[in-house]
């Protein structure tokens, strides 16, 4: 048994800040906020993440009208997370969680089982991702002149942060599977979306086990960030466990950007993406009554640079939260 | 789940690479710019000596390729072009002042200093190595 049920977890408020790209994608209007300028004001790009994260926090712990959590989760794609410059200007107790692109329901699990299983009152849970930062930690710098393969992703500069309570709302979180980690001798790190395709089906396949729901169940289930041909590949697995899927699957990479207009390969990746998708285009259609229940299955690649470069494979793995309409 | 079974299946979901057009772009590309090398060469000629004006060339593609990186324009050239900048001087040039710029905020010695050649140094690396090893052989050859 590897799914969590709450009965007690609700959204207080929550706020997404995005990038430029993210903007000019199909959400632009639904995002809270925005930077034009990748550095969001500051003297670099990490510094510039930071900021972004600072904004999004702050603005939805003013629509929580709450002046701080009593516990914190975050993740960000860098090395030892980023977040925690930012931790001790929560005044809260803070844990930093990694789990790659899978880190947006990896936070937002455990601060449901915080709050259920704990005695706090708000979680604030928060995931930010930034697309020239992460270029420049896993592949190259930003302004090397390269043709990226086609099968690449782009990563999406966002932070999406949501306060959950366990005051009545509108929306609630019912449960979490925490995923398996999966290591199928995959080693293209340039072809992440494909990756992630066994982590994500396994999850999922956990998650219909452990709550003995199908797709029929769910009016949405969402996949974090495979593009599409992670997509594609994974509609083919499930269509052969004979799963119907009715237009029910669909991936939050493919989503967040206009892939047919906007330059961005395969689609979008990272933990904002995720995220930013979650809190804005499945919580409104949640909350206009157009859905009832969604499934999200975060996917993440939890490779390590010199260990790829030592020829070895990429460790997957997604995490899954359903979100009902109280 | 089956390991064979997913590998098979991800052999099947593959986007073929445009290997002939990016070639094709490569070729044209790499000529064009071959050919505004020549063109500034001949220029050159009239006021410097032969040996000069190939030197002063290839300043002039480095320069180029660095101040084209400063302004954010090669790397969308180079999108474009592929092997056809990739392969000429302005490659190497672009792969240090791409790293250089990137590591700027960390300083001058642990930033610039020791990341500039982050990309680029392996192309001196074994351009040194193979300096020696023909070097060798072609002491060897003159001693027949």
């Amino acid at each position: 048994m590897t799914t969590f049920n709450f009965k007690n977890v609700y959204v207080k408020s929550e706020s997404v800040i995005v990038g430029n790209t993210e903007k000019d994608g199909p959400f632009g209007d639904l995002f809270e906020d925005y930077s034009r300028d990748p550095y969001f004001g500051k003297s670099s790009f990490e510094l510039g993440e930071i900021e972004m994260t600072r904004l999004a926090i702050s603005k939805c712990l003013q629509k929580g009208k709450i002046k701080q959590a009593d516990v914190a989760y975050g993740t960000d794609l860098m090395n030892q997370l980023t977040c925690h410059y930012l931790a001790s200007e929560l005044n809260c107790s803070f844990t930093g969680l990694y789990g790659a692109c899978s880190g947006s329901a990896l936070v937002i699990g455990h601060g449901a089982m915080m709050l259920e299983y704990g005695s706090v009152h708000n979680v604030l849970c928060f995931a930010s991702s930034h697309a020239q930062t992460a270029e420049r930690q896993f592949r190259y710098p930003n302004e090397y002149g390269i043709q990226k393969k086609e099968c690449s992703t782009t990563t999406v500069t966002a932070c999406g942060a949501v306060v959950l309570s366990n005051e009545f709302s509108d929306l609630k979180i019912t449960s979490f599977t925490m995923g398996k980690v999966i290591d199928w001798q995959f080693k293209d790190v340039h072809d992440m979306g494909k990756a992630m395709v066994p982590a994500a089906y396994q999850t999922m396949m956990d998650h219909f086990y452990d709550t003995k729901r199908t797709f029929d169940d769910y009016d949405l289930v969402l996949t974090g960030d495979l593009g599409k041909i992670g997509y594609a590949m994974l509609s083919e697995m499930m269509e052969k466990e004979r799963f119907q899927l009715h237009q029910k699957l669909n991936d939050c990479g493919i989503l967040i950007y206009d892939i047919n207009h906007q330059d961005v390969y395969c689609g979008g990746s990272g933990c904002g993406c995720s995220m930013a998708v979650l809190l804005t285009h499945v919580f409104s259609k949640l909350r206009t009554k157009e859905m009832k229940r969604v499934l999200l299955v975060a996917t993440g690649c939890l490779h390590n640079v010199f260990l790829t470069q030592q020829n070895q494979s990429i460790p997957v793995v997604a995490h899954a939260i359903c979100i009902e309409r109280s | 789940m089956d390991q064979k079974m997913i590998r098979e299946l991800s052999k099947r979901h593959q986007i073929p690479q445009k290997k002939l057009k990016n070639s094709g772009i490569a070729f044209l590309s790499g000529g064009v710019l071959s050919v505004i090398a020549q063109l500034l060469n001949e220029g050159l000629r009239q006021n410097f000596s032969d040996e000069n004006a190939v030197i002063l060339v290839i300043l002039i593609l480095i320069g180029g390729a660095a101040v084209l990186t400063g302004l954010g324009i090669y790397d969308q050239l180079a999108k474009f072009a592929g092997a056809g900048l990739f392969v000429p001087i302005t490659g190497f040039s672009n792969a240090l002042s791409s790293s250089a710029m990137e590591c700027r905020k960390e300083g001058l010695i642990y930033g610039i200093g020791s990341n500039m050649f982050k990309l680029a140094g392996s192309v001196i690396t074994y351009g040194i190595v193979s300096a020696i090893i023909f070097s060798f052989i072609s002491y060897g050859v003159s001693l027949l």
